[in-house]
């Protein structure tokens, strides 16, 4: 018995104590956890949160940053800004795919994907949730990210709106000062200022706002496939766990007999 | 097969006796499913099904993901998001393939240190002990291949150290990782080679565990008590064990049933939480990540062979002796590699006439230290170089060390065991007390 | 000892408990076969057409550069497909064949997926797109450009009948895309096409 506790109460500290790292040394200021509809195993996008976020990335953010991974089809997908389909060709027409066949540009269409960033030190944000981490720790243990996520919508969110106004030059380019950026300064200016963006229902538009929405907009297109998966997850859940009491059930059958015989 | 008298198949039906004296395959399976199994087994046993189901989980999930990946350094990231994104059901097989490998080898450390506990590598059975440790060779090998295919940053720079500890080797170090490498760095050659590899290994681990399973389907199982069944007569046979079809088959899928509803659980809503999210940024030779992490379950030899740096009094000594020939950085690839080795070398490194820690009081403290230094040794191999870490990895280092080659021969000539059972089926019976009511049934059925 | 043959006053109460013992046996192993079925499905279910695949099973092509009398040649589903635009000469010549053809066709089968039914008679009026607002009736065709002989990819404005013409083995199509002459067997084939608008068509 001593050794099916040791073992159990290992295996719990197991799977929390090894996810230590940092996501780029120094994050500077800890990131509050902030609640996305989609947090948790029951947590899903916001359809509306996420047309938000893609206007913000449309008027703001597409300037410079691509979206090389994402499909311009799948903004018709349910699950997803879930847009109906002739805007979504419509959408696409704004952006311009390579054609190797006609070895020239032309207008994208569903088919093909955001265009890649145009600035060359301007990361893509297709993967951007998924490959920042707000969340650490404490003391490497994994604990807050097993509580809390790994964060990487928070950071986004924490970036987007965490610029304190403080500028300086070094070798000839400007930084910004934004403390949850590794290293405190940050070469982008800040994208967001209040009501930068209108949004047709009248949706609030501070800064604040803005960032959660287009976090949640990138969380999609980090993850699009997040509803299905927790659907999934909770169905083999559910199944595996009345499987479970079956096998229970008959096991203990089985081993009465060998039990009581003796 | 197991010394163990009982029964073996007998063909019937004349289909069954025509294929039987052609090819006794029938016979085989049956009587490897029949096999007589210690009755006393407890839970820590069940690791064997779950290691067998991912080893199925993992070829199954594997062949199908590599239909849609590309090995190519150009195309590979952008192949793993076409199977996120795109691929019926993609994201499903790859969180399963992934968190399979975390799965895989929570399995295999439960596994082995239940048989570092029990004794399960004492004679007569070395042999199943040293294959299991090449089947813990080969999955390390697999496993560190396949997380460099995503060619995320992780994943390159991952390669780069590993394969760059081939490089420590004195004198034919370079040649040796430069043929690995098929080139300066690692670069396509590599990736493209690690693909190849990775598909073939999984069906090398599946001969050996054919082998692991003949093996101690030779010897017969361990058990708790480390008393060995009796073989004096099927009689007394069959009071000590139980056929393992249909007990410990359904024993044994109950256990995984269990486990995979913790396994669906994290594929479903924490997929990414034993991952890095360095991974998700596209390989960059021209860009160090701050920390260079691998995966969780190289931590523990990630941090032995981190722990012995220069500085380290053994280390100077070694260089000093090998006049220069073992520096820092090949006598830390030394101790990574030894951590497995003297655990290999178990069998004969423990002095104890007594096989199961149950009746080890001494042991019991050490080996309690040993799997405490096992997580310690994990959690320092995900921190930096800096104190106080490097004294804790240098500790837990020399702990691991001590116990195998210190403590195991000492103990077995100064410890007084505890009294073991007589038989397996004492040990049952104490488990489980015939209740009151039975002698009362027991009376009924004799009128 | 258990109920005897001939024994009516028999306690059954050892039957419920057999049954009760194999209820839960089929349960469980009821249970494991869906387990099995839920885990192969997806192994099998991802060998099918991924969404990028799916996606491009219908497109939409941009025709308002396709003048009278010349085609644009588009790729869907893999393969070649020719839109042609053609005058009013070509209109009349087409009638022409049609009335000329009456009767005579090598394959009397429209093979027109547009169609309700698409085996209708192969007469023009049956191949033909509707004609966009201010065209005349007839003024575009679109047809898969795979030959139904052996596959190769017909040429344009060749042939006896001023249609299409196979260089393999010298099949002729006419105006109208229908086989005439030559070792073909079938029609040149008429995808699902529909205007979405006046100058873009919708295939598949």
């Amino acid at each position: 018995m001593n050794m099916i506790k040791a073992t159990l109460l290992s295996a719990v500290l197991a799977l929390t104590a090894p996810v230590a790292f940092a996501a780029g040394g120094g994050s500077g200021h800890a990131i509050e956890n902030h609640d996305f509809s989609f947090d948790g195993p029951f947590g899903s996008y916001d359809v509306n949160q996420l047309q938000r976020g893609l206007q913000i990335y449309t008027e703001v953010c597409a300037a410079c940053h691509g979206l090389k991974f994402v499909p311009l089809r799948t903004l018709g997908d349910e699950g997803g800004p879930h847009l109906p389909e002739e805007q979504v060709i419509e959408y696409s027409k704004q952006w311009e795919t390579f054609d190797p066949d006609l070895d020239d540009f032309r207008p994208s269409t569903p088919s093909d994907h955001f265009p890649k960033s145009a600035l060359s030190n301007a990361p893509d944000l297709s993967l951007m949730a998924k490959k920042r981490a707000a969340f650490h720790g404490p003391y490497g243990l994994g604990i807050n990210q097993l509580l809390k996520g790994t964060g990487g919508a928070e950071y986004i969110s924490a970036v987007l709106h965490g610029y304190t106004g403080e500028e300086k030059e070094q070798a000839g380019v400007t930084f910004y000062e934004n403390h949850y950026f590794p290293g405190g300064w940050i070469a982008m200016a800040p994208p967001l200022y209040d009501e930068a963006v209108e949004f047709a229902d009248g949706h609030a538009n501070s800064i604040e706002a803005m960032s959660h929405d287009v976090a949640a907009f990138l969380m999609w297109t980090a993850e699009p496939k997040m509803g299905a998966r927790k659907q999934a997850g909770f169905a083999a859940v559910v199944f595996l766990t009345l499987l479970s009491v079956l096998l229970y059930l008959t096991n203990k059958r089985i081993w009465a007999n060998a039990k009581r015989k003796d | 097969m197991s010394g163990i008298p009982h029964d073996h198949y007998e063909p019937k039906s004349n289909g069954e006796k025509w294929l039987h004296s052609r090819l006794p395959v029938v016979g085989l399976m049956y009587d490897t499913l029949m096999i007589p199994t210690p009755k006393n087994l407890n839970w820590m046993w069940i690791w064997g099904i779950v290691l067998t189901f991912c080893l199925a989980l993992q070829i199954a999930t594997g062949i199908v993901l590599a239909m849609h990946y590309t090995p190519h350094v150009d195309n590979a990231f952008a192949s793993v998001e076409h199977i996120m994104r795109d691929v019926n059901g993609g994201y499903m097989l790859r969180y399963m393939h992934a968190n399979g490998a975390s799965l895989f080898f929570i399995a295999v450390y439960a596994h082995i240190f239940r048989g570092l506990y029990y004794g399960s590598y004492k004679a007569p059975r070395e042999i199943t002990w040293i294959i299991g440790m090449l089947i813990y060779l080969m999955m390390m090998g697999t496993a560190f291949m396949g997380y460099v295919l995503p060619w995320g940053q992780m994943s390159f720079w991952g390669a780069t150290v590993i394969t760059g500890l081939f490089g420590a080797i004195p004198l034919i170090g370079e040649p040796i990782q430069t043929l690995l490498l098929g080139g300066p760095a690692v670069d396509n050659a590599t990736l493209n080679r690690f693909f190849s590899l990775h598909y073939l290994l999984p069906f090398v681990i599946a001969g050996l565990v054919i082998l692991h399973i003949w093996a101690f389907h030779t010897t017969g199982n361990n058990n708790p008590t480390g008393v060995e069944v009796r073989r004096t007569s099927k009689e007394d046979a069959e009071k000590d064990t139980l056929p393992f079809w249909p007990y410990f088959v359904i024993k044994d899928l109950f256990a995984l049933a269990v486990i995979l509803v913790v396994f669906f659980a994290v594929v479903g809503f924490m997929p990414n939480f034993l991952g890095h999210p360095d991974n998700y940024i596209e390989a960059n030779a021209l860009s160090t990540p701050a920390h260079i992490v691998p995966e969780w379950y190289f931590l523990p030899f990630y941090a032995i062979l981190r722990a012995f740096t220069a500085d380290v009094w053994v280390v100077i000594i070694a260089e000093t002796l090998s006049g220069g020939i073992i520096d820092a950085k090949f006598f830390g690839v030394l101790a990574m590699f030894g951590a497995i080795a003297v655990m290999a070398a178990a069998p004969w490194l423990d002095t104890s006439r007594v096989r199961s820690g149950r009746y080890r009081p001494m042991f019991k403290w050490w080996f309690g230290l040993l799997v405490l230094d096992f997580f310690v040794l994990m959690w320092v191999g995900a921190m930096p170089t800096d104190e106080p870490y490097a004294t804790i990895s240098l500790i837990a280092s020399a702990y691991w060390f001590g116990y195998f080659l210190v403590i195991l021969p000492l103990l077995g000539v100064i410890e007084k065991p505890l009294a073991q059972p007589e038989t397996i089926e004492a040990d049952f019976d104490a488990h489980y007390p015939p209740k009151a009511g039975n002698a009362t049934t027991a009376a009924k059925s004799a009128e | 000892m258990g109920p005897k043959y001939g024994d009516t006053n028999v306690s059954h109460a050892d039957d419920t408990e057999g049954n009760r013992r194999d209820f839960l046996y089929y349960a469980t192993a009821g249970t494991g076969a869906v387990a099995v079925g839920a885990a192969v499905w997806p192994l099998v279910n991802q060998m099918n057409p991924s969404a990028d695949v799916r996606a491009l099973s219908s497109i939409r092509v941009d025709v308002s550069g396709v003048e009278p009398g010349t085609q644009l040649t588009v790729k869907w589903l893999g393969k070649p497909v020719f839109i042609r635009h053609r005058s009013g000469s070509e209109i009349q010549a087409a009638k022409a064949q049609d009335e000329a053809a009456a009767g005579t066709l090598p394959d009397e089968s429209a093979r027109n997926a547009n169609l309700s039914d698409p085996n209708a008679t192969a007469t023009d009026a049956n191949r033909v797109m509707p004609s966009p607002e201010g065209e005349a009736p007839g003024a575009w065709i679109v047809q898969m450009g795979v030959c139904t002989h052996l596959g190769c990819v017909p040429l344009a404005d060749a042939g006896d009948f001023d249609g299409w013409f196979c260089p393999c083995h010298g099949s002729h199509y006419d105006l109208s895309g229908r086989i005439r002459k030559g070792p073909a067997p079938e029609n040149l084939p008429i995808p699902p096409a529909v205007w979405t608008d006046s100058s873009t068509i919708k295939l598949g």
